[in-house]
């Protein structure tokens, strides 16, 4: 492991998003309060963009008191410049057709800074908002959610990156062979496509997956950019990581092209030794190898995430294991991720290289 | 607010320059259609001008023609939502509405989506209902083309007054209530996350032309999008959709008829007019001119030539060579005029197209466009308008700049906003809260 391997950092914007027992207590309790979800979550995104935070993310479940997280993040997107933005959206009741086109917006409006966090909706009680199917074991919501990030991938490559060509000697405003059906066929839903949206800013949005439940586990070896694990000692996480990098690379992937973040939920009045000992475990844990970088859930957002950036993020910038200032101008550009070529272009040049 | 007494007051909304022929992309002034800063430009000049509010249109399938992707016009757009919600983040008082199809959607996520929105922008989000069916469209789609067209607006009901039983779970004191929706189209119970919205309800737009789609708007739209945009033809279907308010229980003001118009300035009347048939010809390219054929004749016409004359073959009734559009209603009627148009004044193929395809809604002078709009909503033949502008994104800069402050100076057009959300631009009542 090189000691110039990036660090990465993240942190979730929800108020109580936390897994502790009060977490959905205190949402239920900020709920009434969501006309003030705009100015709040503005503050706090430039906060995390003042300390070069690399990404944000909004938690959202369709019985989480509260907004739709990808609206809000839209509504942050044109009051910030660099910082990631990553709501957290289901893929159970939704339409897959839906959900990549408002991500690619989500892109599109943040001039390249979007990703999803994907989830599934387990419980009756979601079930019962829809109406349409009962809930699946979630195990097949995961094989579903996989699916659902596989179609977004080819929806989003639907449009190869020059598919425009406003050509005014032929009348043609689009080159149709460089549009494409998608023609997915998946265990629960089809879709023909091509997008209605043009090829988002990054190609591709990035993807992240929360791998804490095993269930989960396969779906992020094989579809995200960034994989969220929790662990309670460097090892744990160190055998995490290799899981998923070993995982990534049984789907054909390129482990290298995985960011593994521990998520944890911090409290940093209570958490012994404060945001200097958090800077001295990350630095630790991140120089060891176990982890690609953290995902900070604070406890309460407004307080933690102050201290976290003046405290923790401060003493990572100052021991140089932390950028100074935002490099490039994606989500992808600051997780190192190349921006994939649309697979139906690829596919064309090794046809085309195949025949020559 | 400063009106005169007694005029009846002209709403206005900017349109999106959409995914159709209408837009001239081939302008060396047309910027991009999707970059977040012409919707940013649009839409600040429209605040700048003080309309009532921003309009996105919505395709959820690209059009297909003779089974390929259509390619001649401007393709690809936002998701609508997303984009009004970032929107927010650069207006204040403008409203901000979006189109969203009530047949591939869920009311749940829908009205919450909506209610975020409004929460959002502090009380700026209107939804425009449209109703496709077509099994075309379905195929991006979990159900693909469940409907069957004669139930279309039966869903879209249903489906909006499920997303106002959400709406008004949450008592207006910020108290959450359980809700059980139990319909012939939806049945869904459980706890809506999101409280009452600023506006209580988004303010609901319809767009769509039969009897049914008239009554649906009747009995629950605040706003008509109309495509009736000549005087009769405004009158009349003035006075038949106000007509039917009464049985709803509803005034004529509560119920805003909006017909979607274009427009041409110029410094005088003659030069307007020779602008708006540079852009006509702009709008229709020799290509788009054999394809303007084919939407009406159903057959593959590629081997016409666009300078030369009409076919004299007739259309076929049951093509279905176009894909993802409405088809003309009467294909064989509109052929015959055309034959008999072309005949008549010499005219090519496109020559006949420019000519009975594009005619803008009004062209003159700023003087004069200001006095017919004004005309217009004098004679109820509209309540406002949604312009439609062809150059994305500054189509909207000269009307705004010439034509506003002259509607103002007749006293029918605001000249301050005099609320914060869009109900209140509009004048529409705040909604009944159900209990
Ligand atoms: C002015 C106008 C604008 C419309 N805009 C859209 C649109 O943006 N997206 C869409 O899917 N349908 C749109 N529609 C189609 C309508 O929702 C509806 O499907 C169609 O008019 C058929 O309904 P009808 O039989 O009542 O006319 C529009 C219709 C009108 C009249």
């Amino acid at each position: 492991m090189t000691s110039s391997r990036t660090l990465h950092l993240a942190a979730e914007l929800a108020p109580g998003a936390g897994d502790s027992p009060s977490a959905l207590a205190s949402a239920r309790t900020a709920a009434p309060a969501v006309g003030g979800t705009a100015a709040r979550t503005v503050a706090l995104a430039r906060l995390a963009e003042g300390a070069a935070l690399d990404f944000l993310t909004h938690d959202d479940s369709f019985t989480r008191p509260g907004l739709d997280a990808l609206a809000v993040l839209a509504r942050v997107a044109p009051e910030t410049r660099s910082i990631g933005l990553v709501p957290t959206v289901t893929t159970t009741h939704t339409e897959p057709f839906h959900v990549q086109a408002a991500v690619a917006t989500l892109d599109w409006v943040s001039r390249g800074r979007a990703g999803w966090r994907i989830a599934v909706s387990p419980t009756g009680a979601e079930a019962a908002l829809f109406g349409r199917r009962t809930a699946p074991a979630t195990a097949e919501l995961w094989q579903e959610a996989g699916e659902v990030a596989e179609v977004s991938r080819k929806l989003w490559d639907s449009w190869e990156d020059d598919a425009e060509i406003r050509d005014v000697v032929t009348g043609r405003f689009v080159d149709r062979r460089k549009l494409h059906h998608v023609n997915f066929q998946g265990a629960t839903f089809s879709v023909t496509g091509p997008s209605i949206v043009p090829r988002p800013p990054q190609g591709n949005p990035v993807t992240v997956v929360d791998a804490t439940r095993p269930a989960a586990r396969d779906t992020a070896a094989h579809h995200a950019d960034v994989a969220l694990i929790r662990a309670s000692s460097a090892e744990e996480a160190a055998a995490l990581r290799a899981e998923l990098r070993q995982g990534a690379r049984a789907h054909g992937r390129d482990p290298g092209q995985l960011r593994v973040l521990l998520s944890a939920t911090v409290d940093l009045d209570a958490y012994e030794g404060g945001p200097a000992a958090l800077a001295e475990l990350i630095a630790g844990w991140h120089g060891g190898g176990a982890v690609d970088g953290f995902h900070l859930v604070p406890a309460v957002p407004e307080r933690d995430l102050e201290r976290f950036t003046a405290g923790t993020v401060t003493r990572l910038r100052d021991r140089g294991l932390f950028r100074k200032a935002y490099e490039g101008t994606t989500l992808r550009d600051q997780l190192g991720l190349a921006r994939p070529v649309s697979q139906y272009a690829a596919e064309a040049r090794v046809t085309t290289g195949a025949r020559a | 607010m400063s009106t005169t007494p007694g005029r009846k007051q002209i709403h206005l909304a900017a349109h999106f320059p959409g995914v159709n022929s209408t837009t001239v992309w081939a302008d060396p002034r047309s910027g991009s259609q999707i970059d977040f800063s012409s919707f940013e430009h649009l839409a600040r000049t429209a605040e700048r001008g003080l309309f009532d509010f921003f309009f996105l249109a919505e395709g959820l399938r690209l059009r297909e023609h003779n089974g390929r992707i259509h390619d001649l016009d401007v393709v690809g757009r936002p998701e609508s939502i997303t984009v009004l919600n970032a929107l927010a983040a650069v207006t204040d008082r403008l409203g901000l509405a979006g189109t969203v199809n009530a047949t591939f959607n869920e009311p749940y996520e829908l009205a919450r989506r909506l209610a975020s929105l409004d929460h959002l922008s502090a009380g700026r989000a209107a939804w425009n209902v449209v109703t496709s069916s077509d099994a075309f469209t379905g195929e991006n789609f979990r159900r693909g083309g469940f409907l069957d067209r004669a139930d279309r607006y039966a869903r879209a009901a249903e489906f909006l007054a499920t997303a106002r039983e959400l709406w008004d779970s949450w008592t207006p004191e910020g108290r959450q209530r359980p809700f059980v929706h139990s319909g012939p189209q939806f049945g869904i119970e459980g706890e809506f996350t999101v409280p009452r919205s600023p506006q209580g309800h988004p303010v609901v737009i319809q767009a769509g032309d039969s009897a049914e789609g008239r009554e649906f708007a009747a009995s629950a739209a605040d706003v008509v999008f109309t495509r009736h945009s000549t005087l009769e033809a405004g009158r009349e279907f003035y006075a038949d959709v106000k007509g039917r308010l009464a049985r709803y229980g509803r005034e004529p003001g509560d119920l805003k008829i909006m017909p979607g118009v274009t427009y041409v300035l110029g410094d005088t009347d003659g030069e307007a007019q020779e602008r708006a048939g540079e852009i006509r010809r702009q709008q229709v390219s020799p290509q788009n001119a054999i394809l303007a054929l084919e939407q009406i004749w159903g057959r593959d016409l590629s081997g016409y030539d666009p300078d030369g004359p009409l076919p004299d073959i007739d259309p076929d009734p049951d093509s279905t060579l176009v894909q993802g559009r409405v088809r003309v209603a009467d294909p064989v009627g509109v052929a015959r005029r055309w034959r008999a148009l072309s005949e008549a004044k010499g005219l090519s193929i496109r020559q006949t197209v420019v000519e009975s395809t594009s005619r803008q809604s009004f062209v003159g002078s700023p003087g004069t466009v200001a006095a017919a709009l004004e005309e217009f909503v004098a004679t109820d033949a509209a309540d406002g308008f949604i312009l439609v502008p062809h150059l994305t994104p500054g189509g909207l800069d000269d009307f705004v700049d010439r034509v506003v402050p002259l509607l103002q100076e007749r006293g029918v057009f605001r000249t301050e906003y005099s609320g914060t959300t869009l109900r209140s631009h509009l004048g529409l009542p705040e909604p009944v809260w159900k209990g």
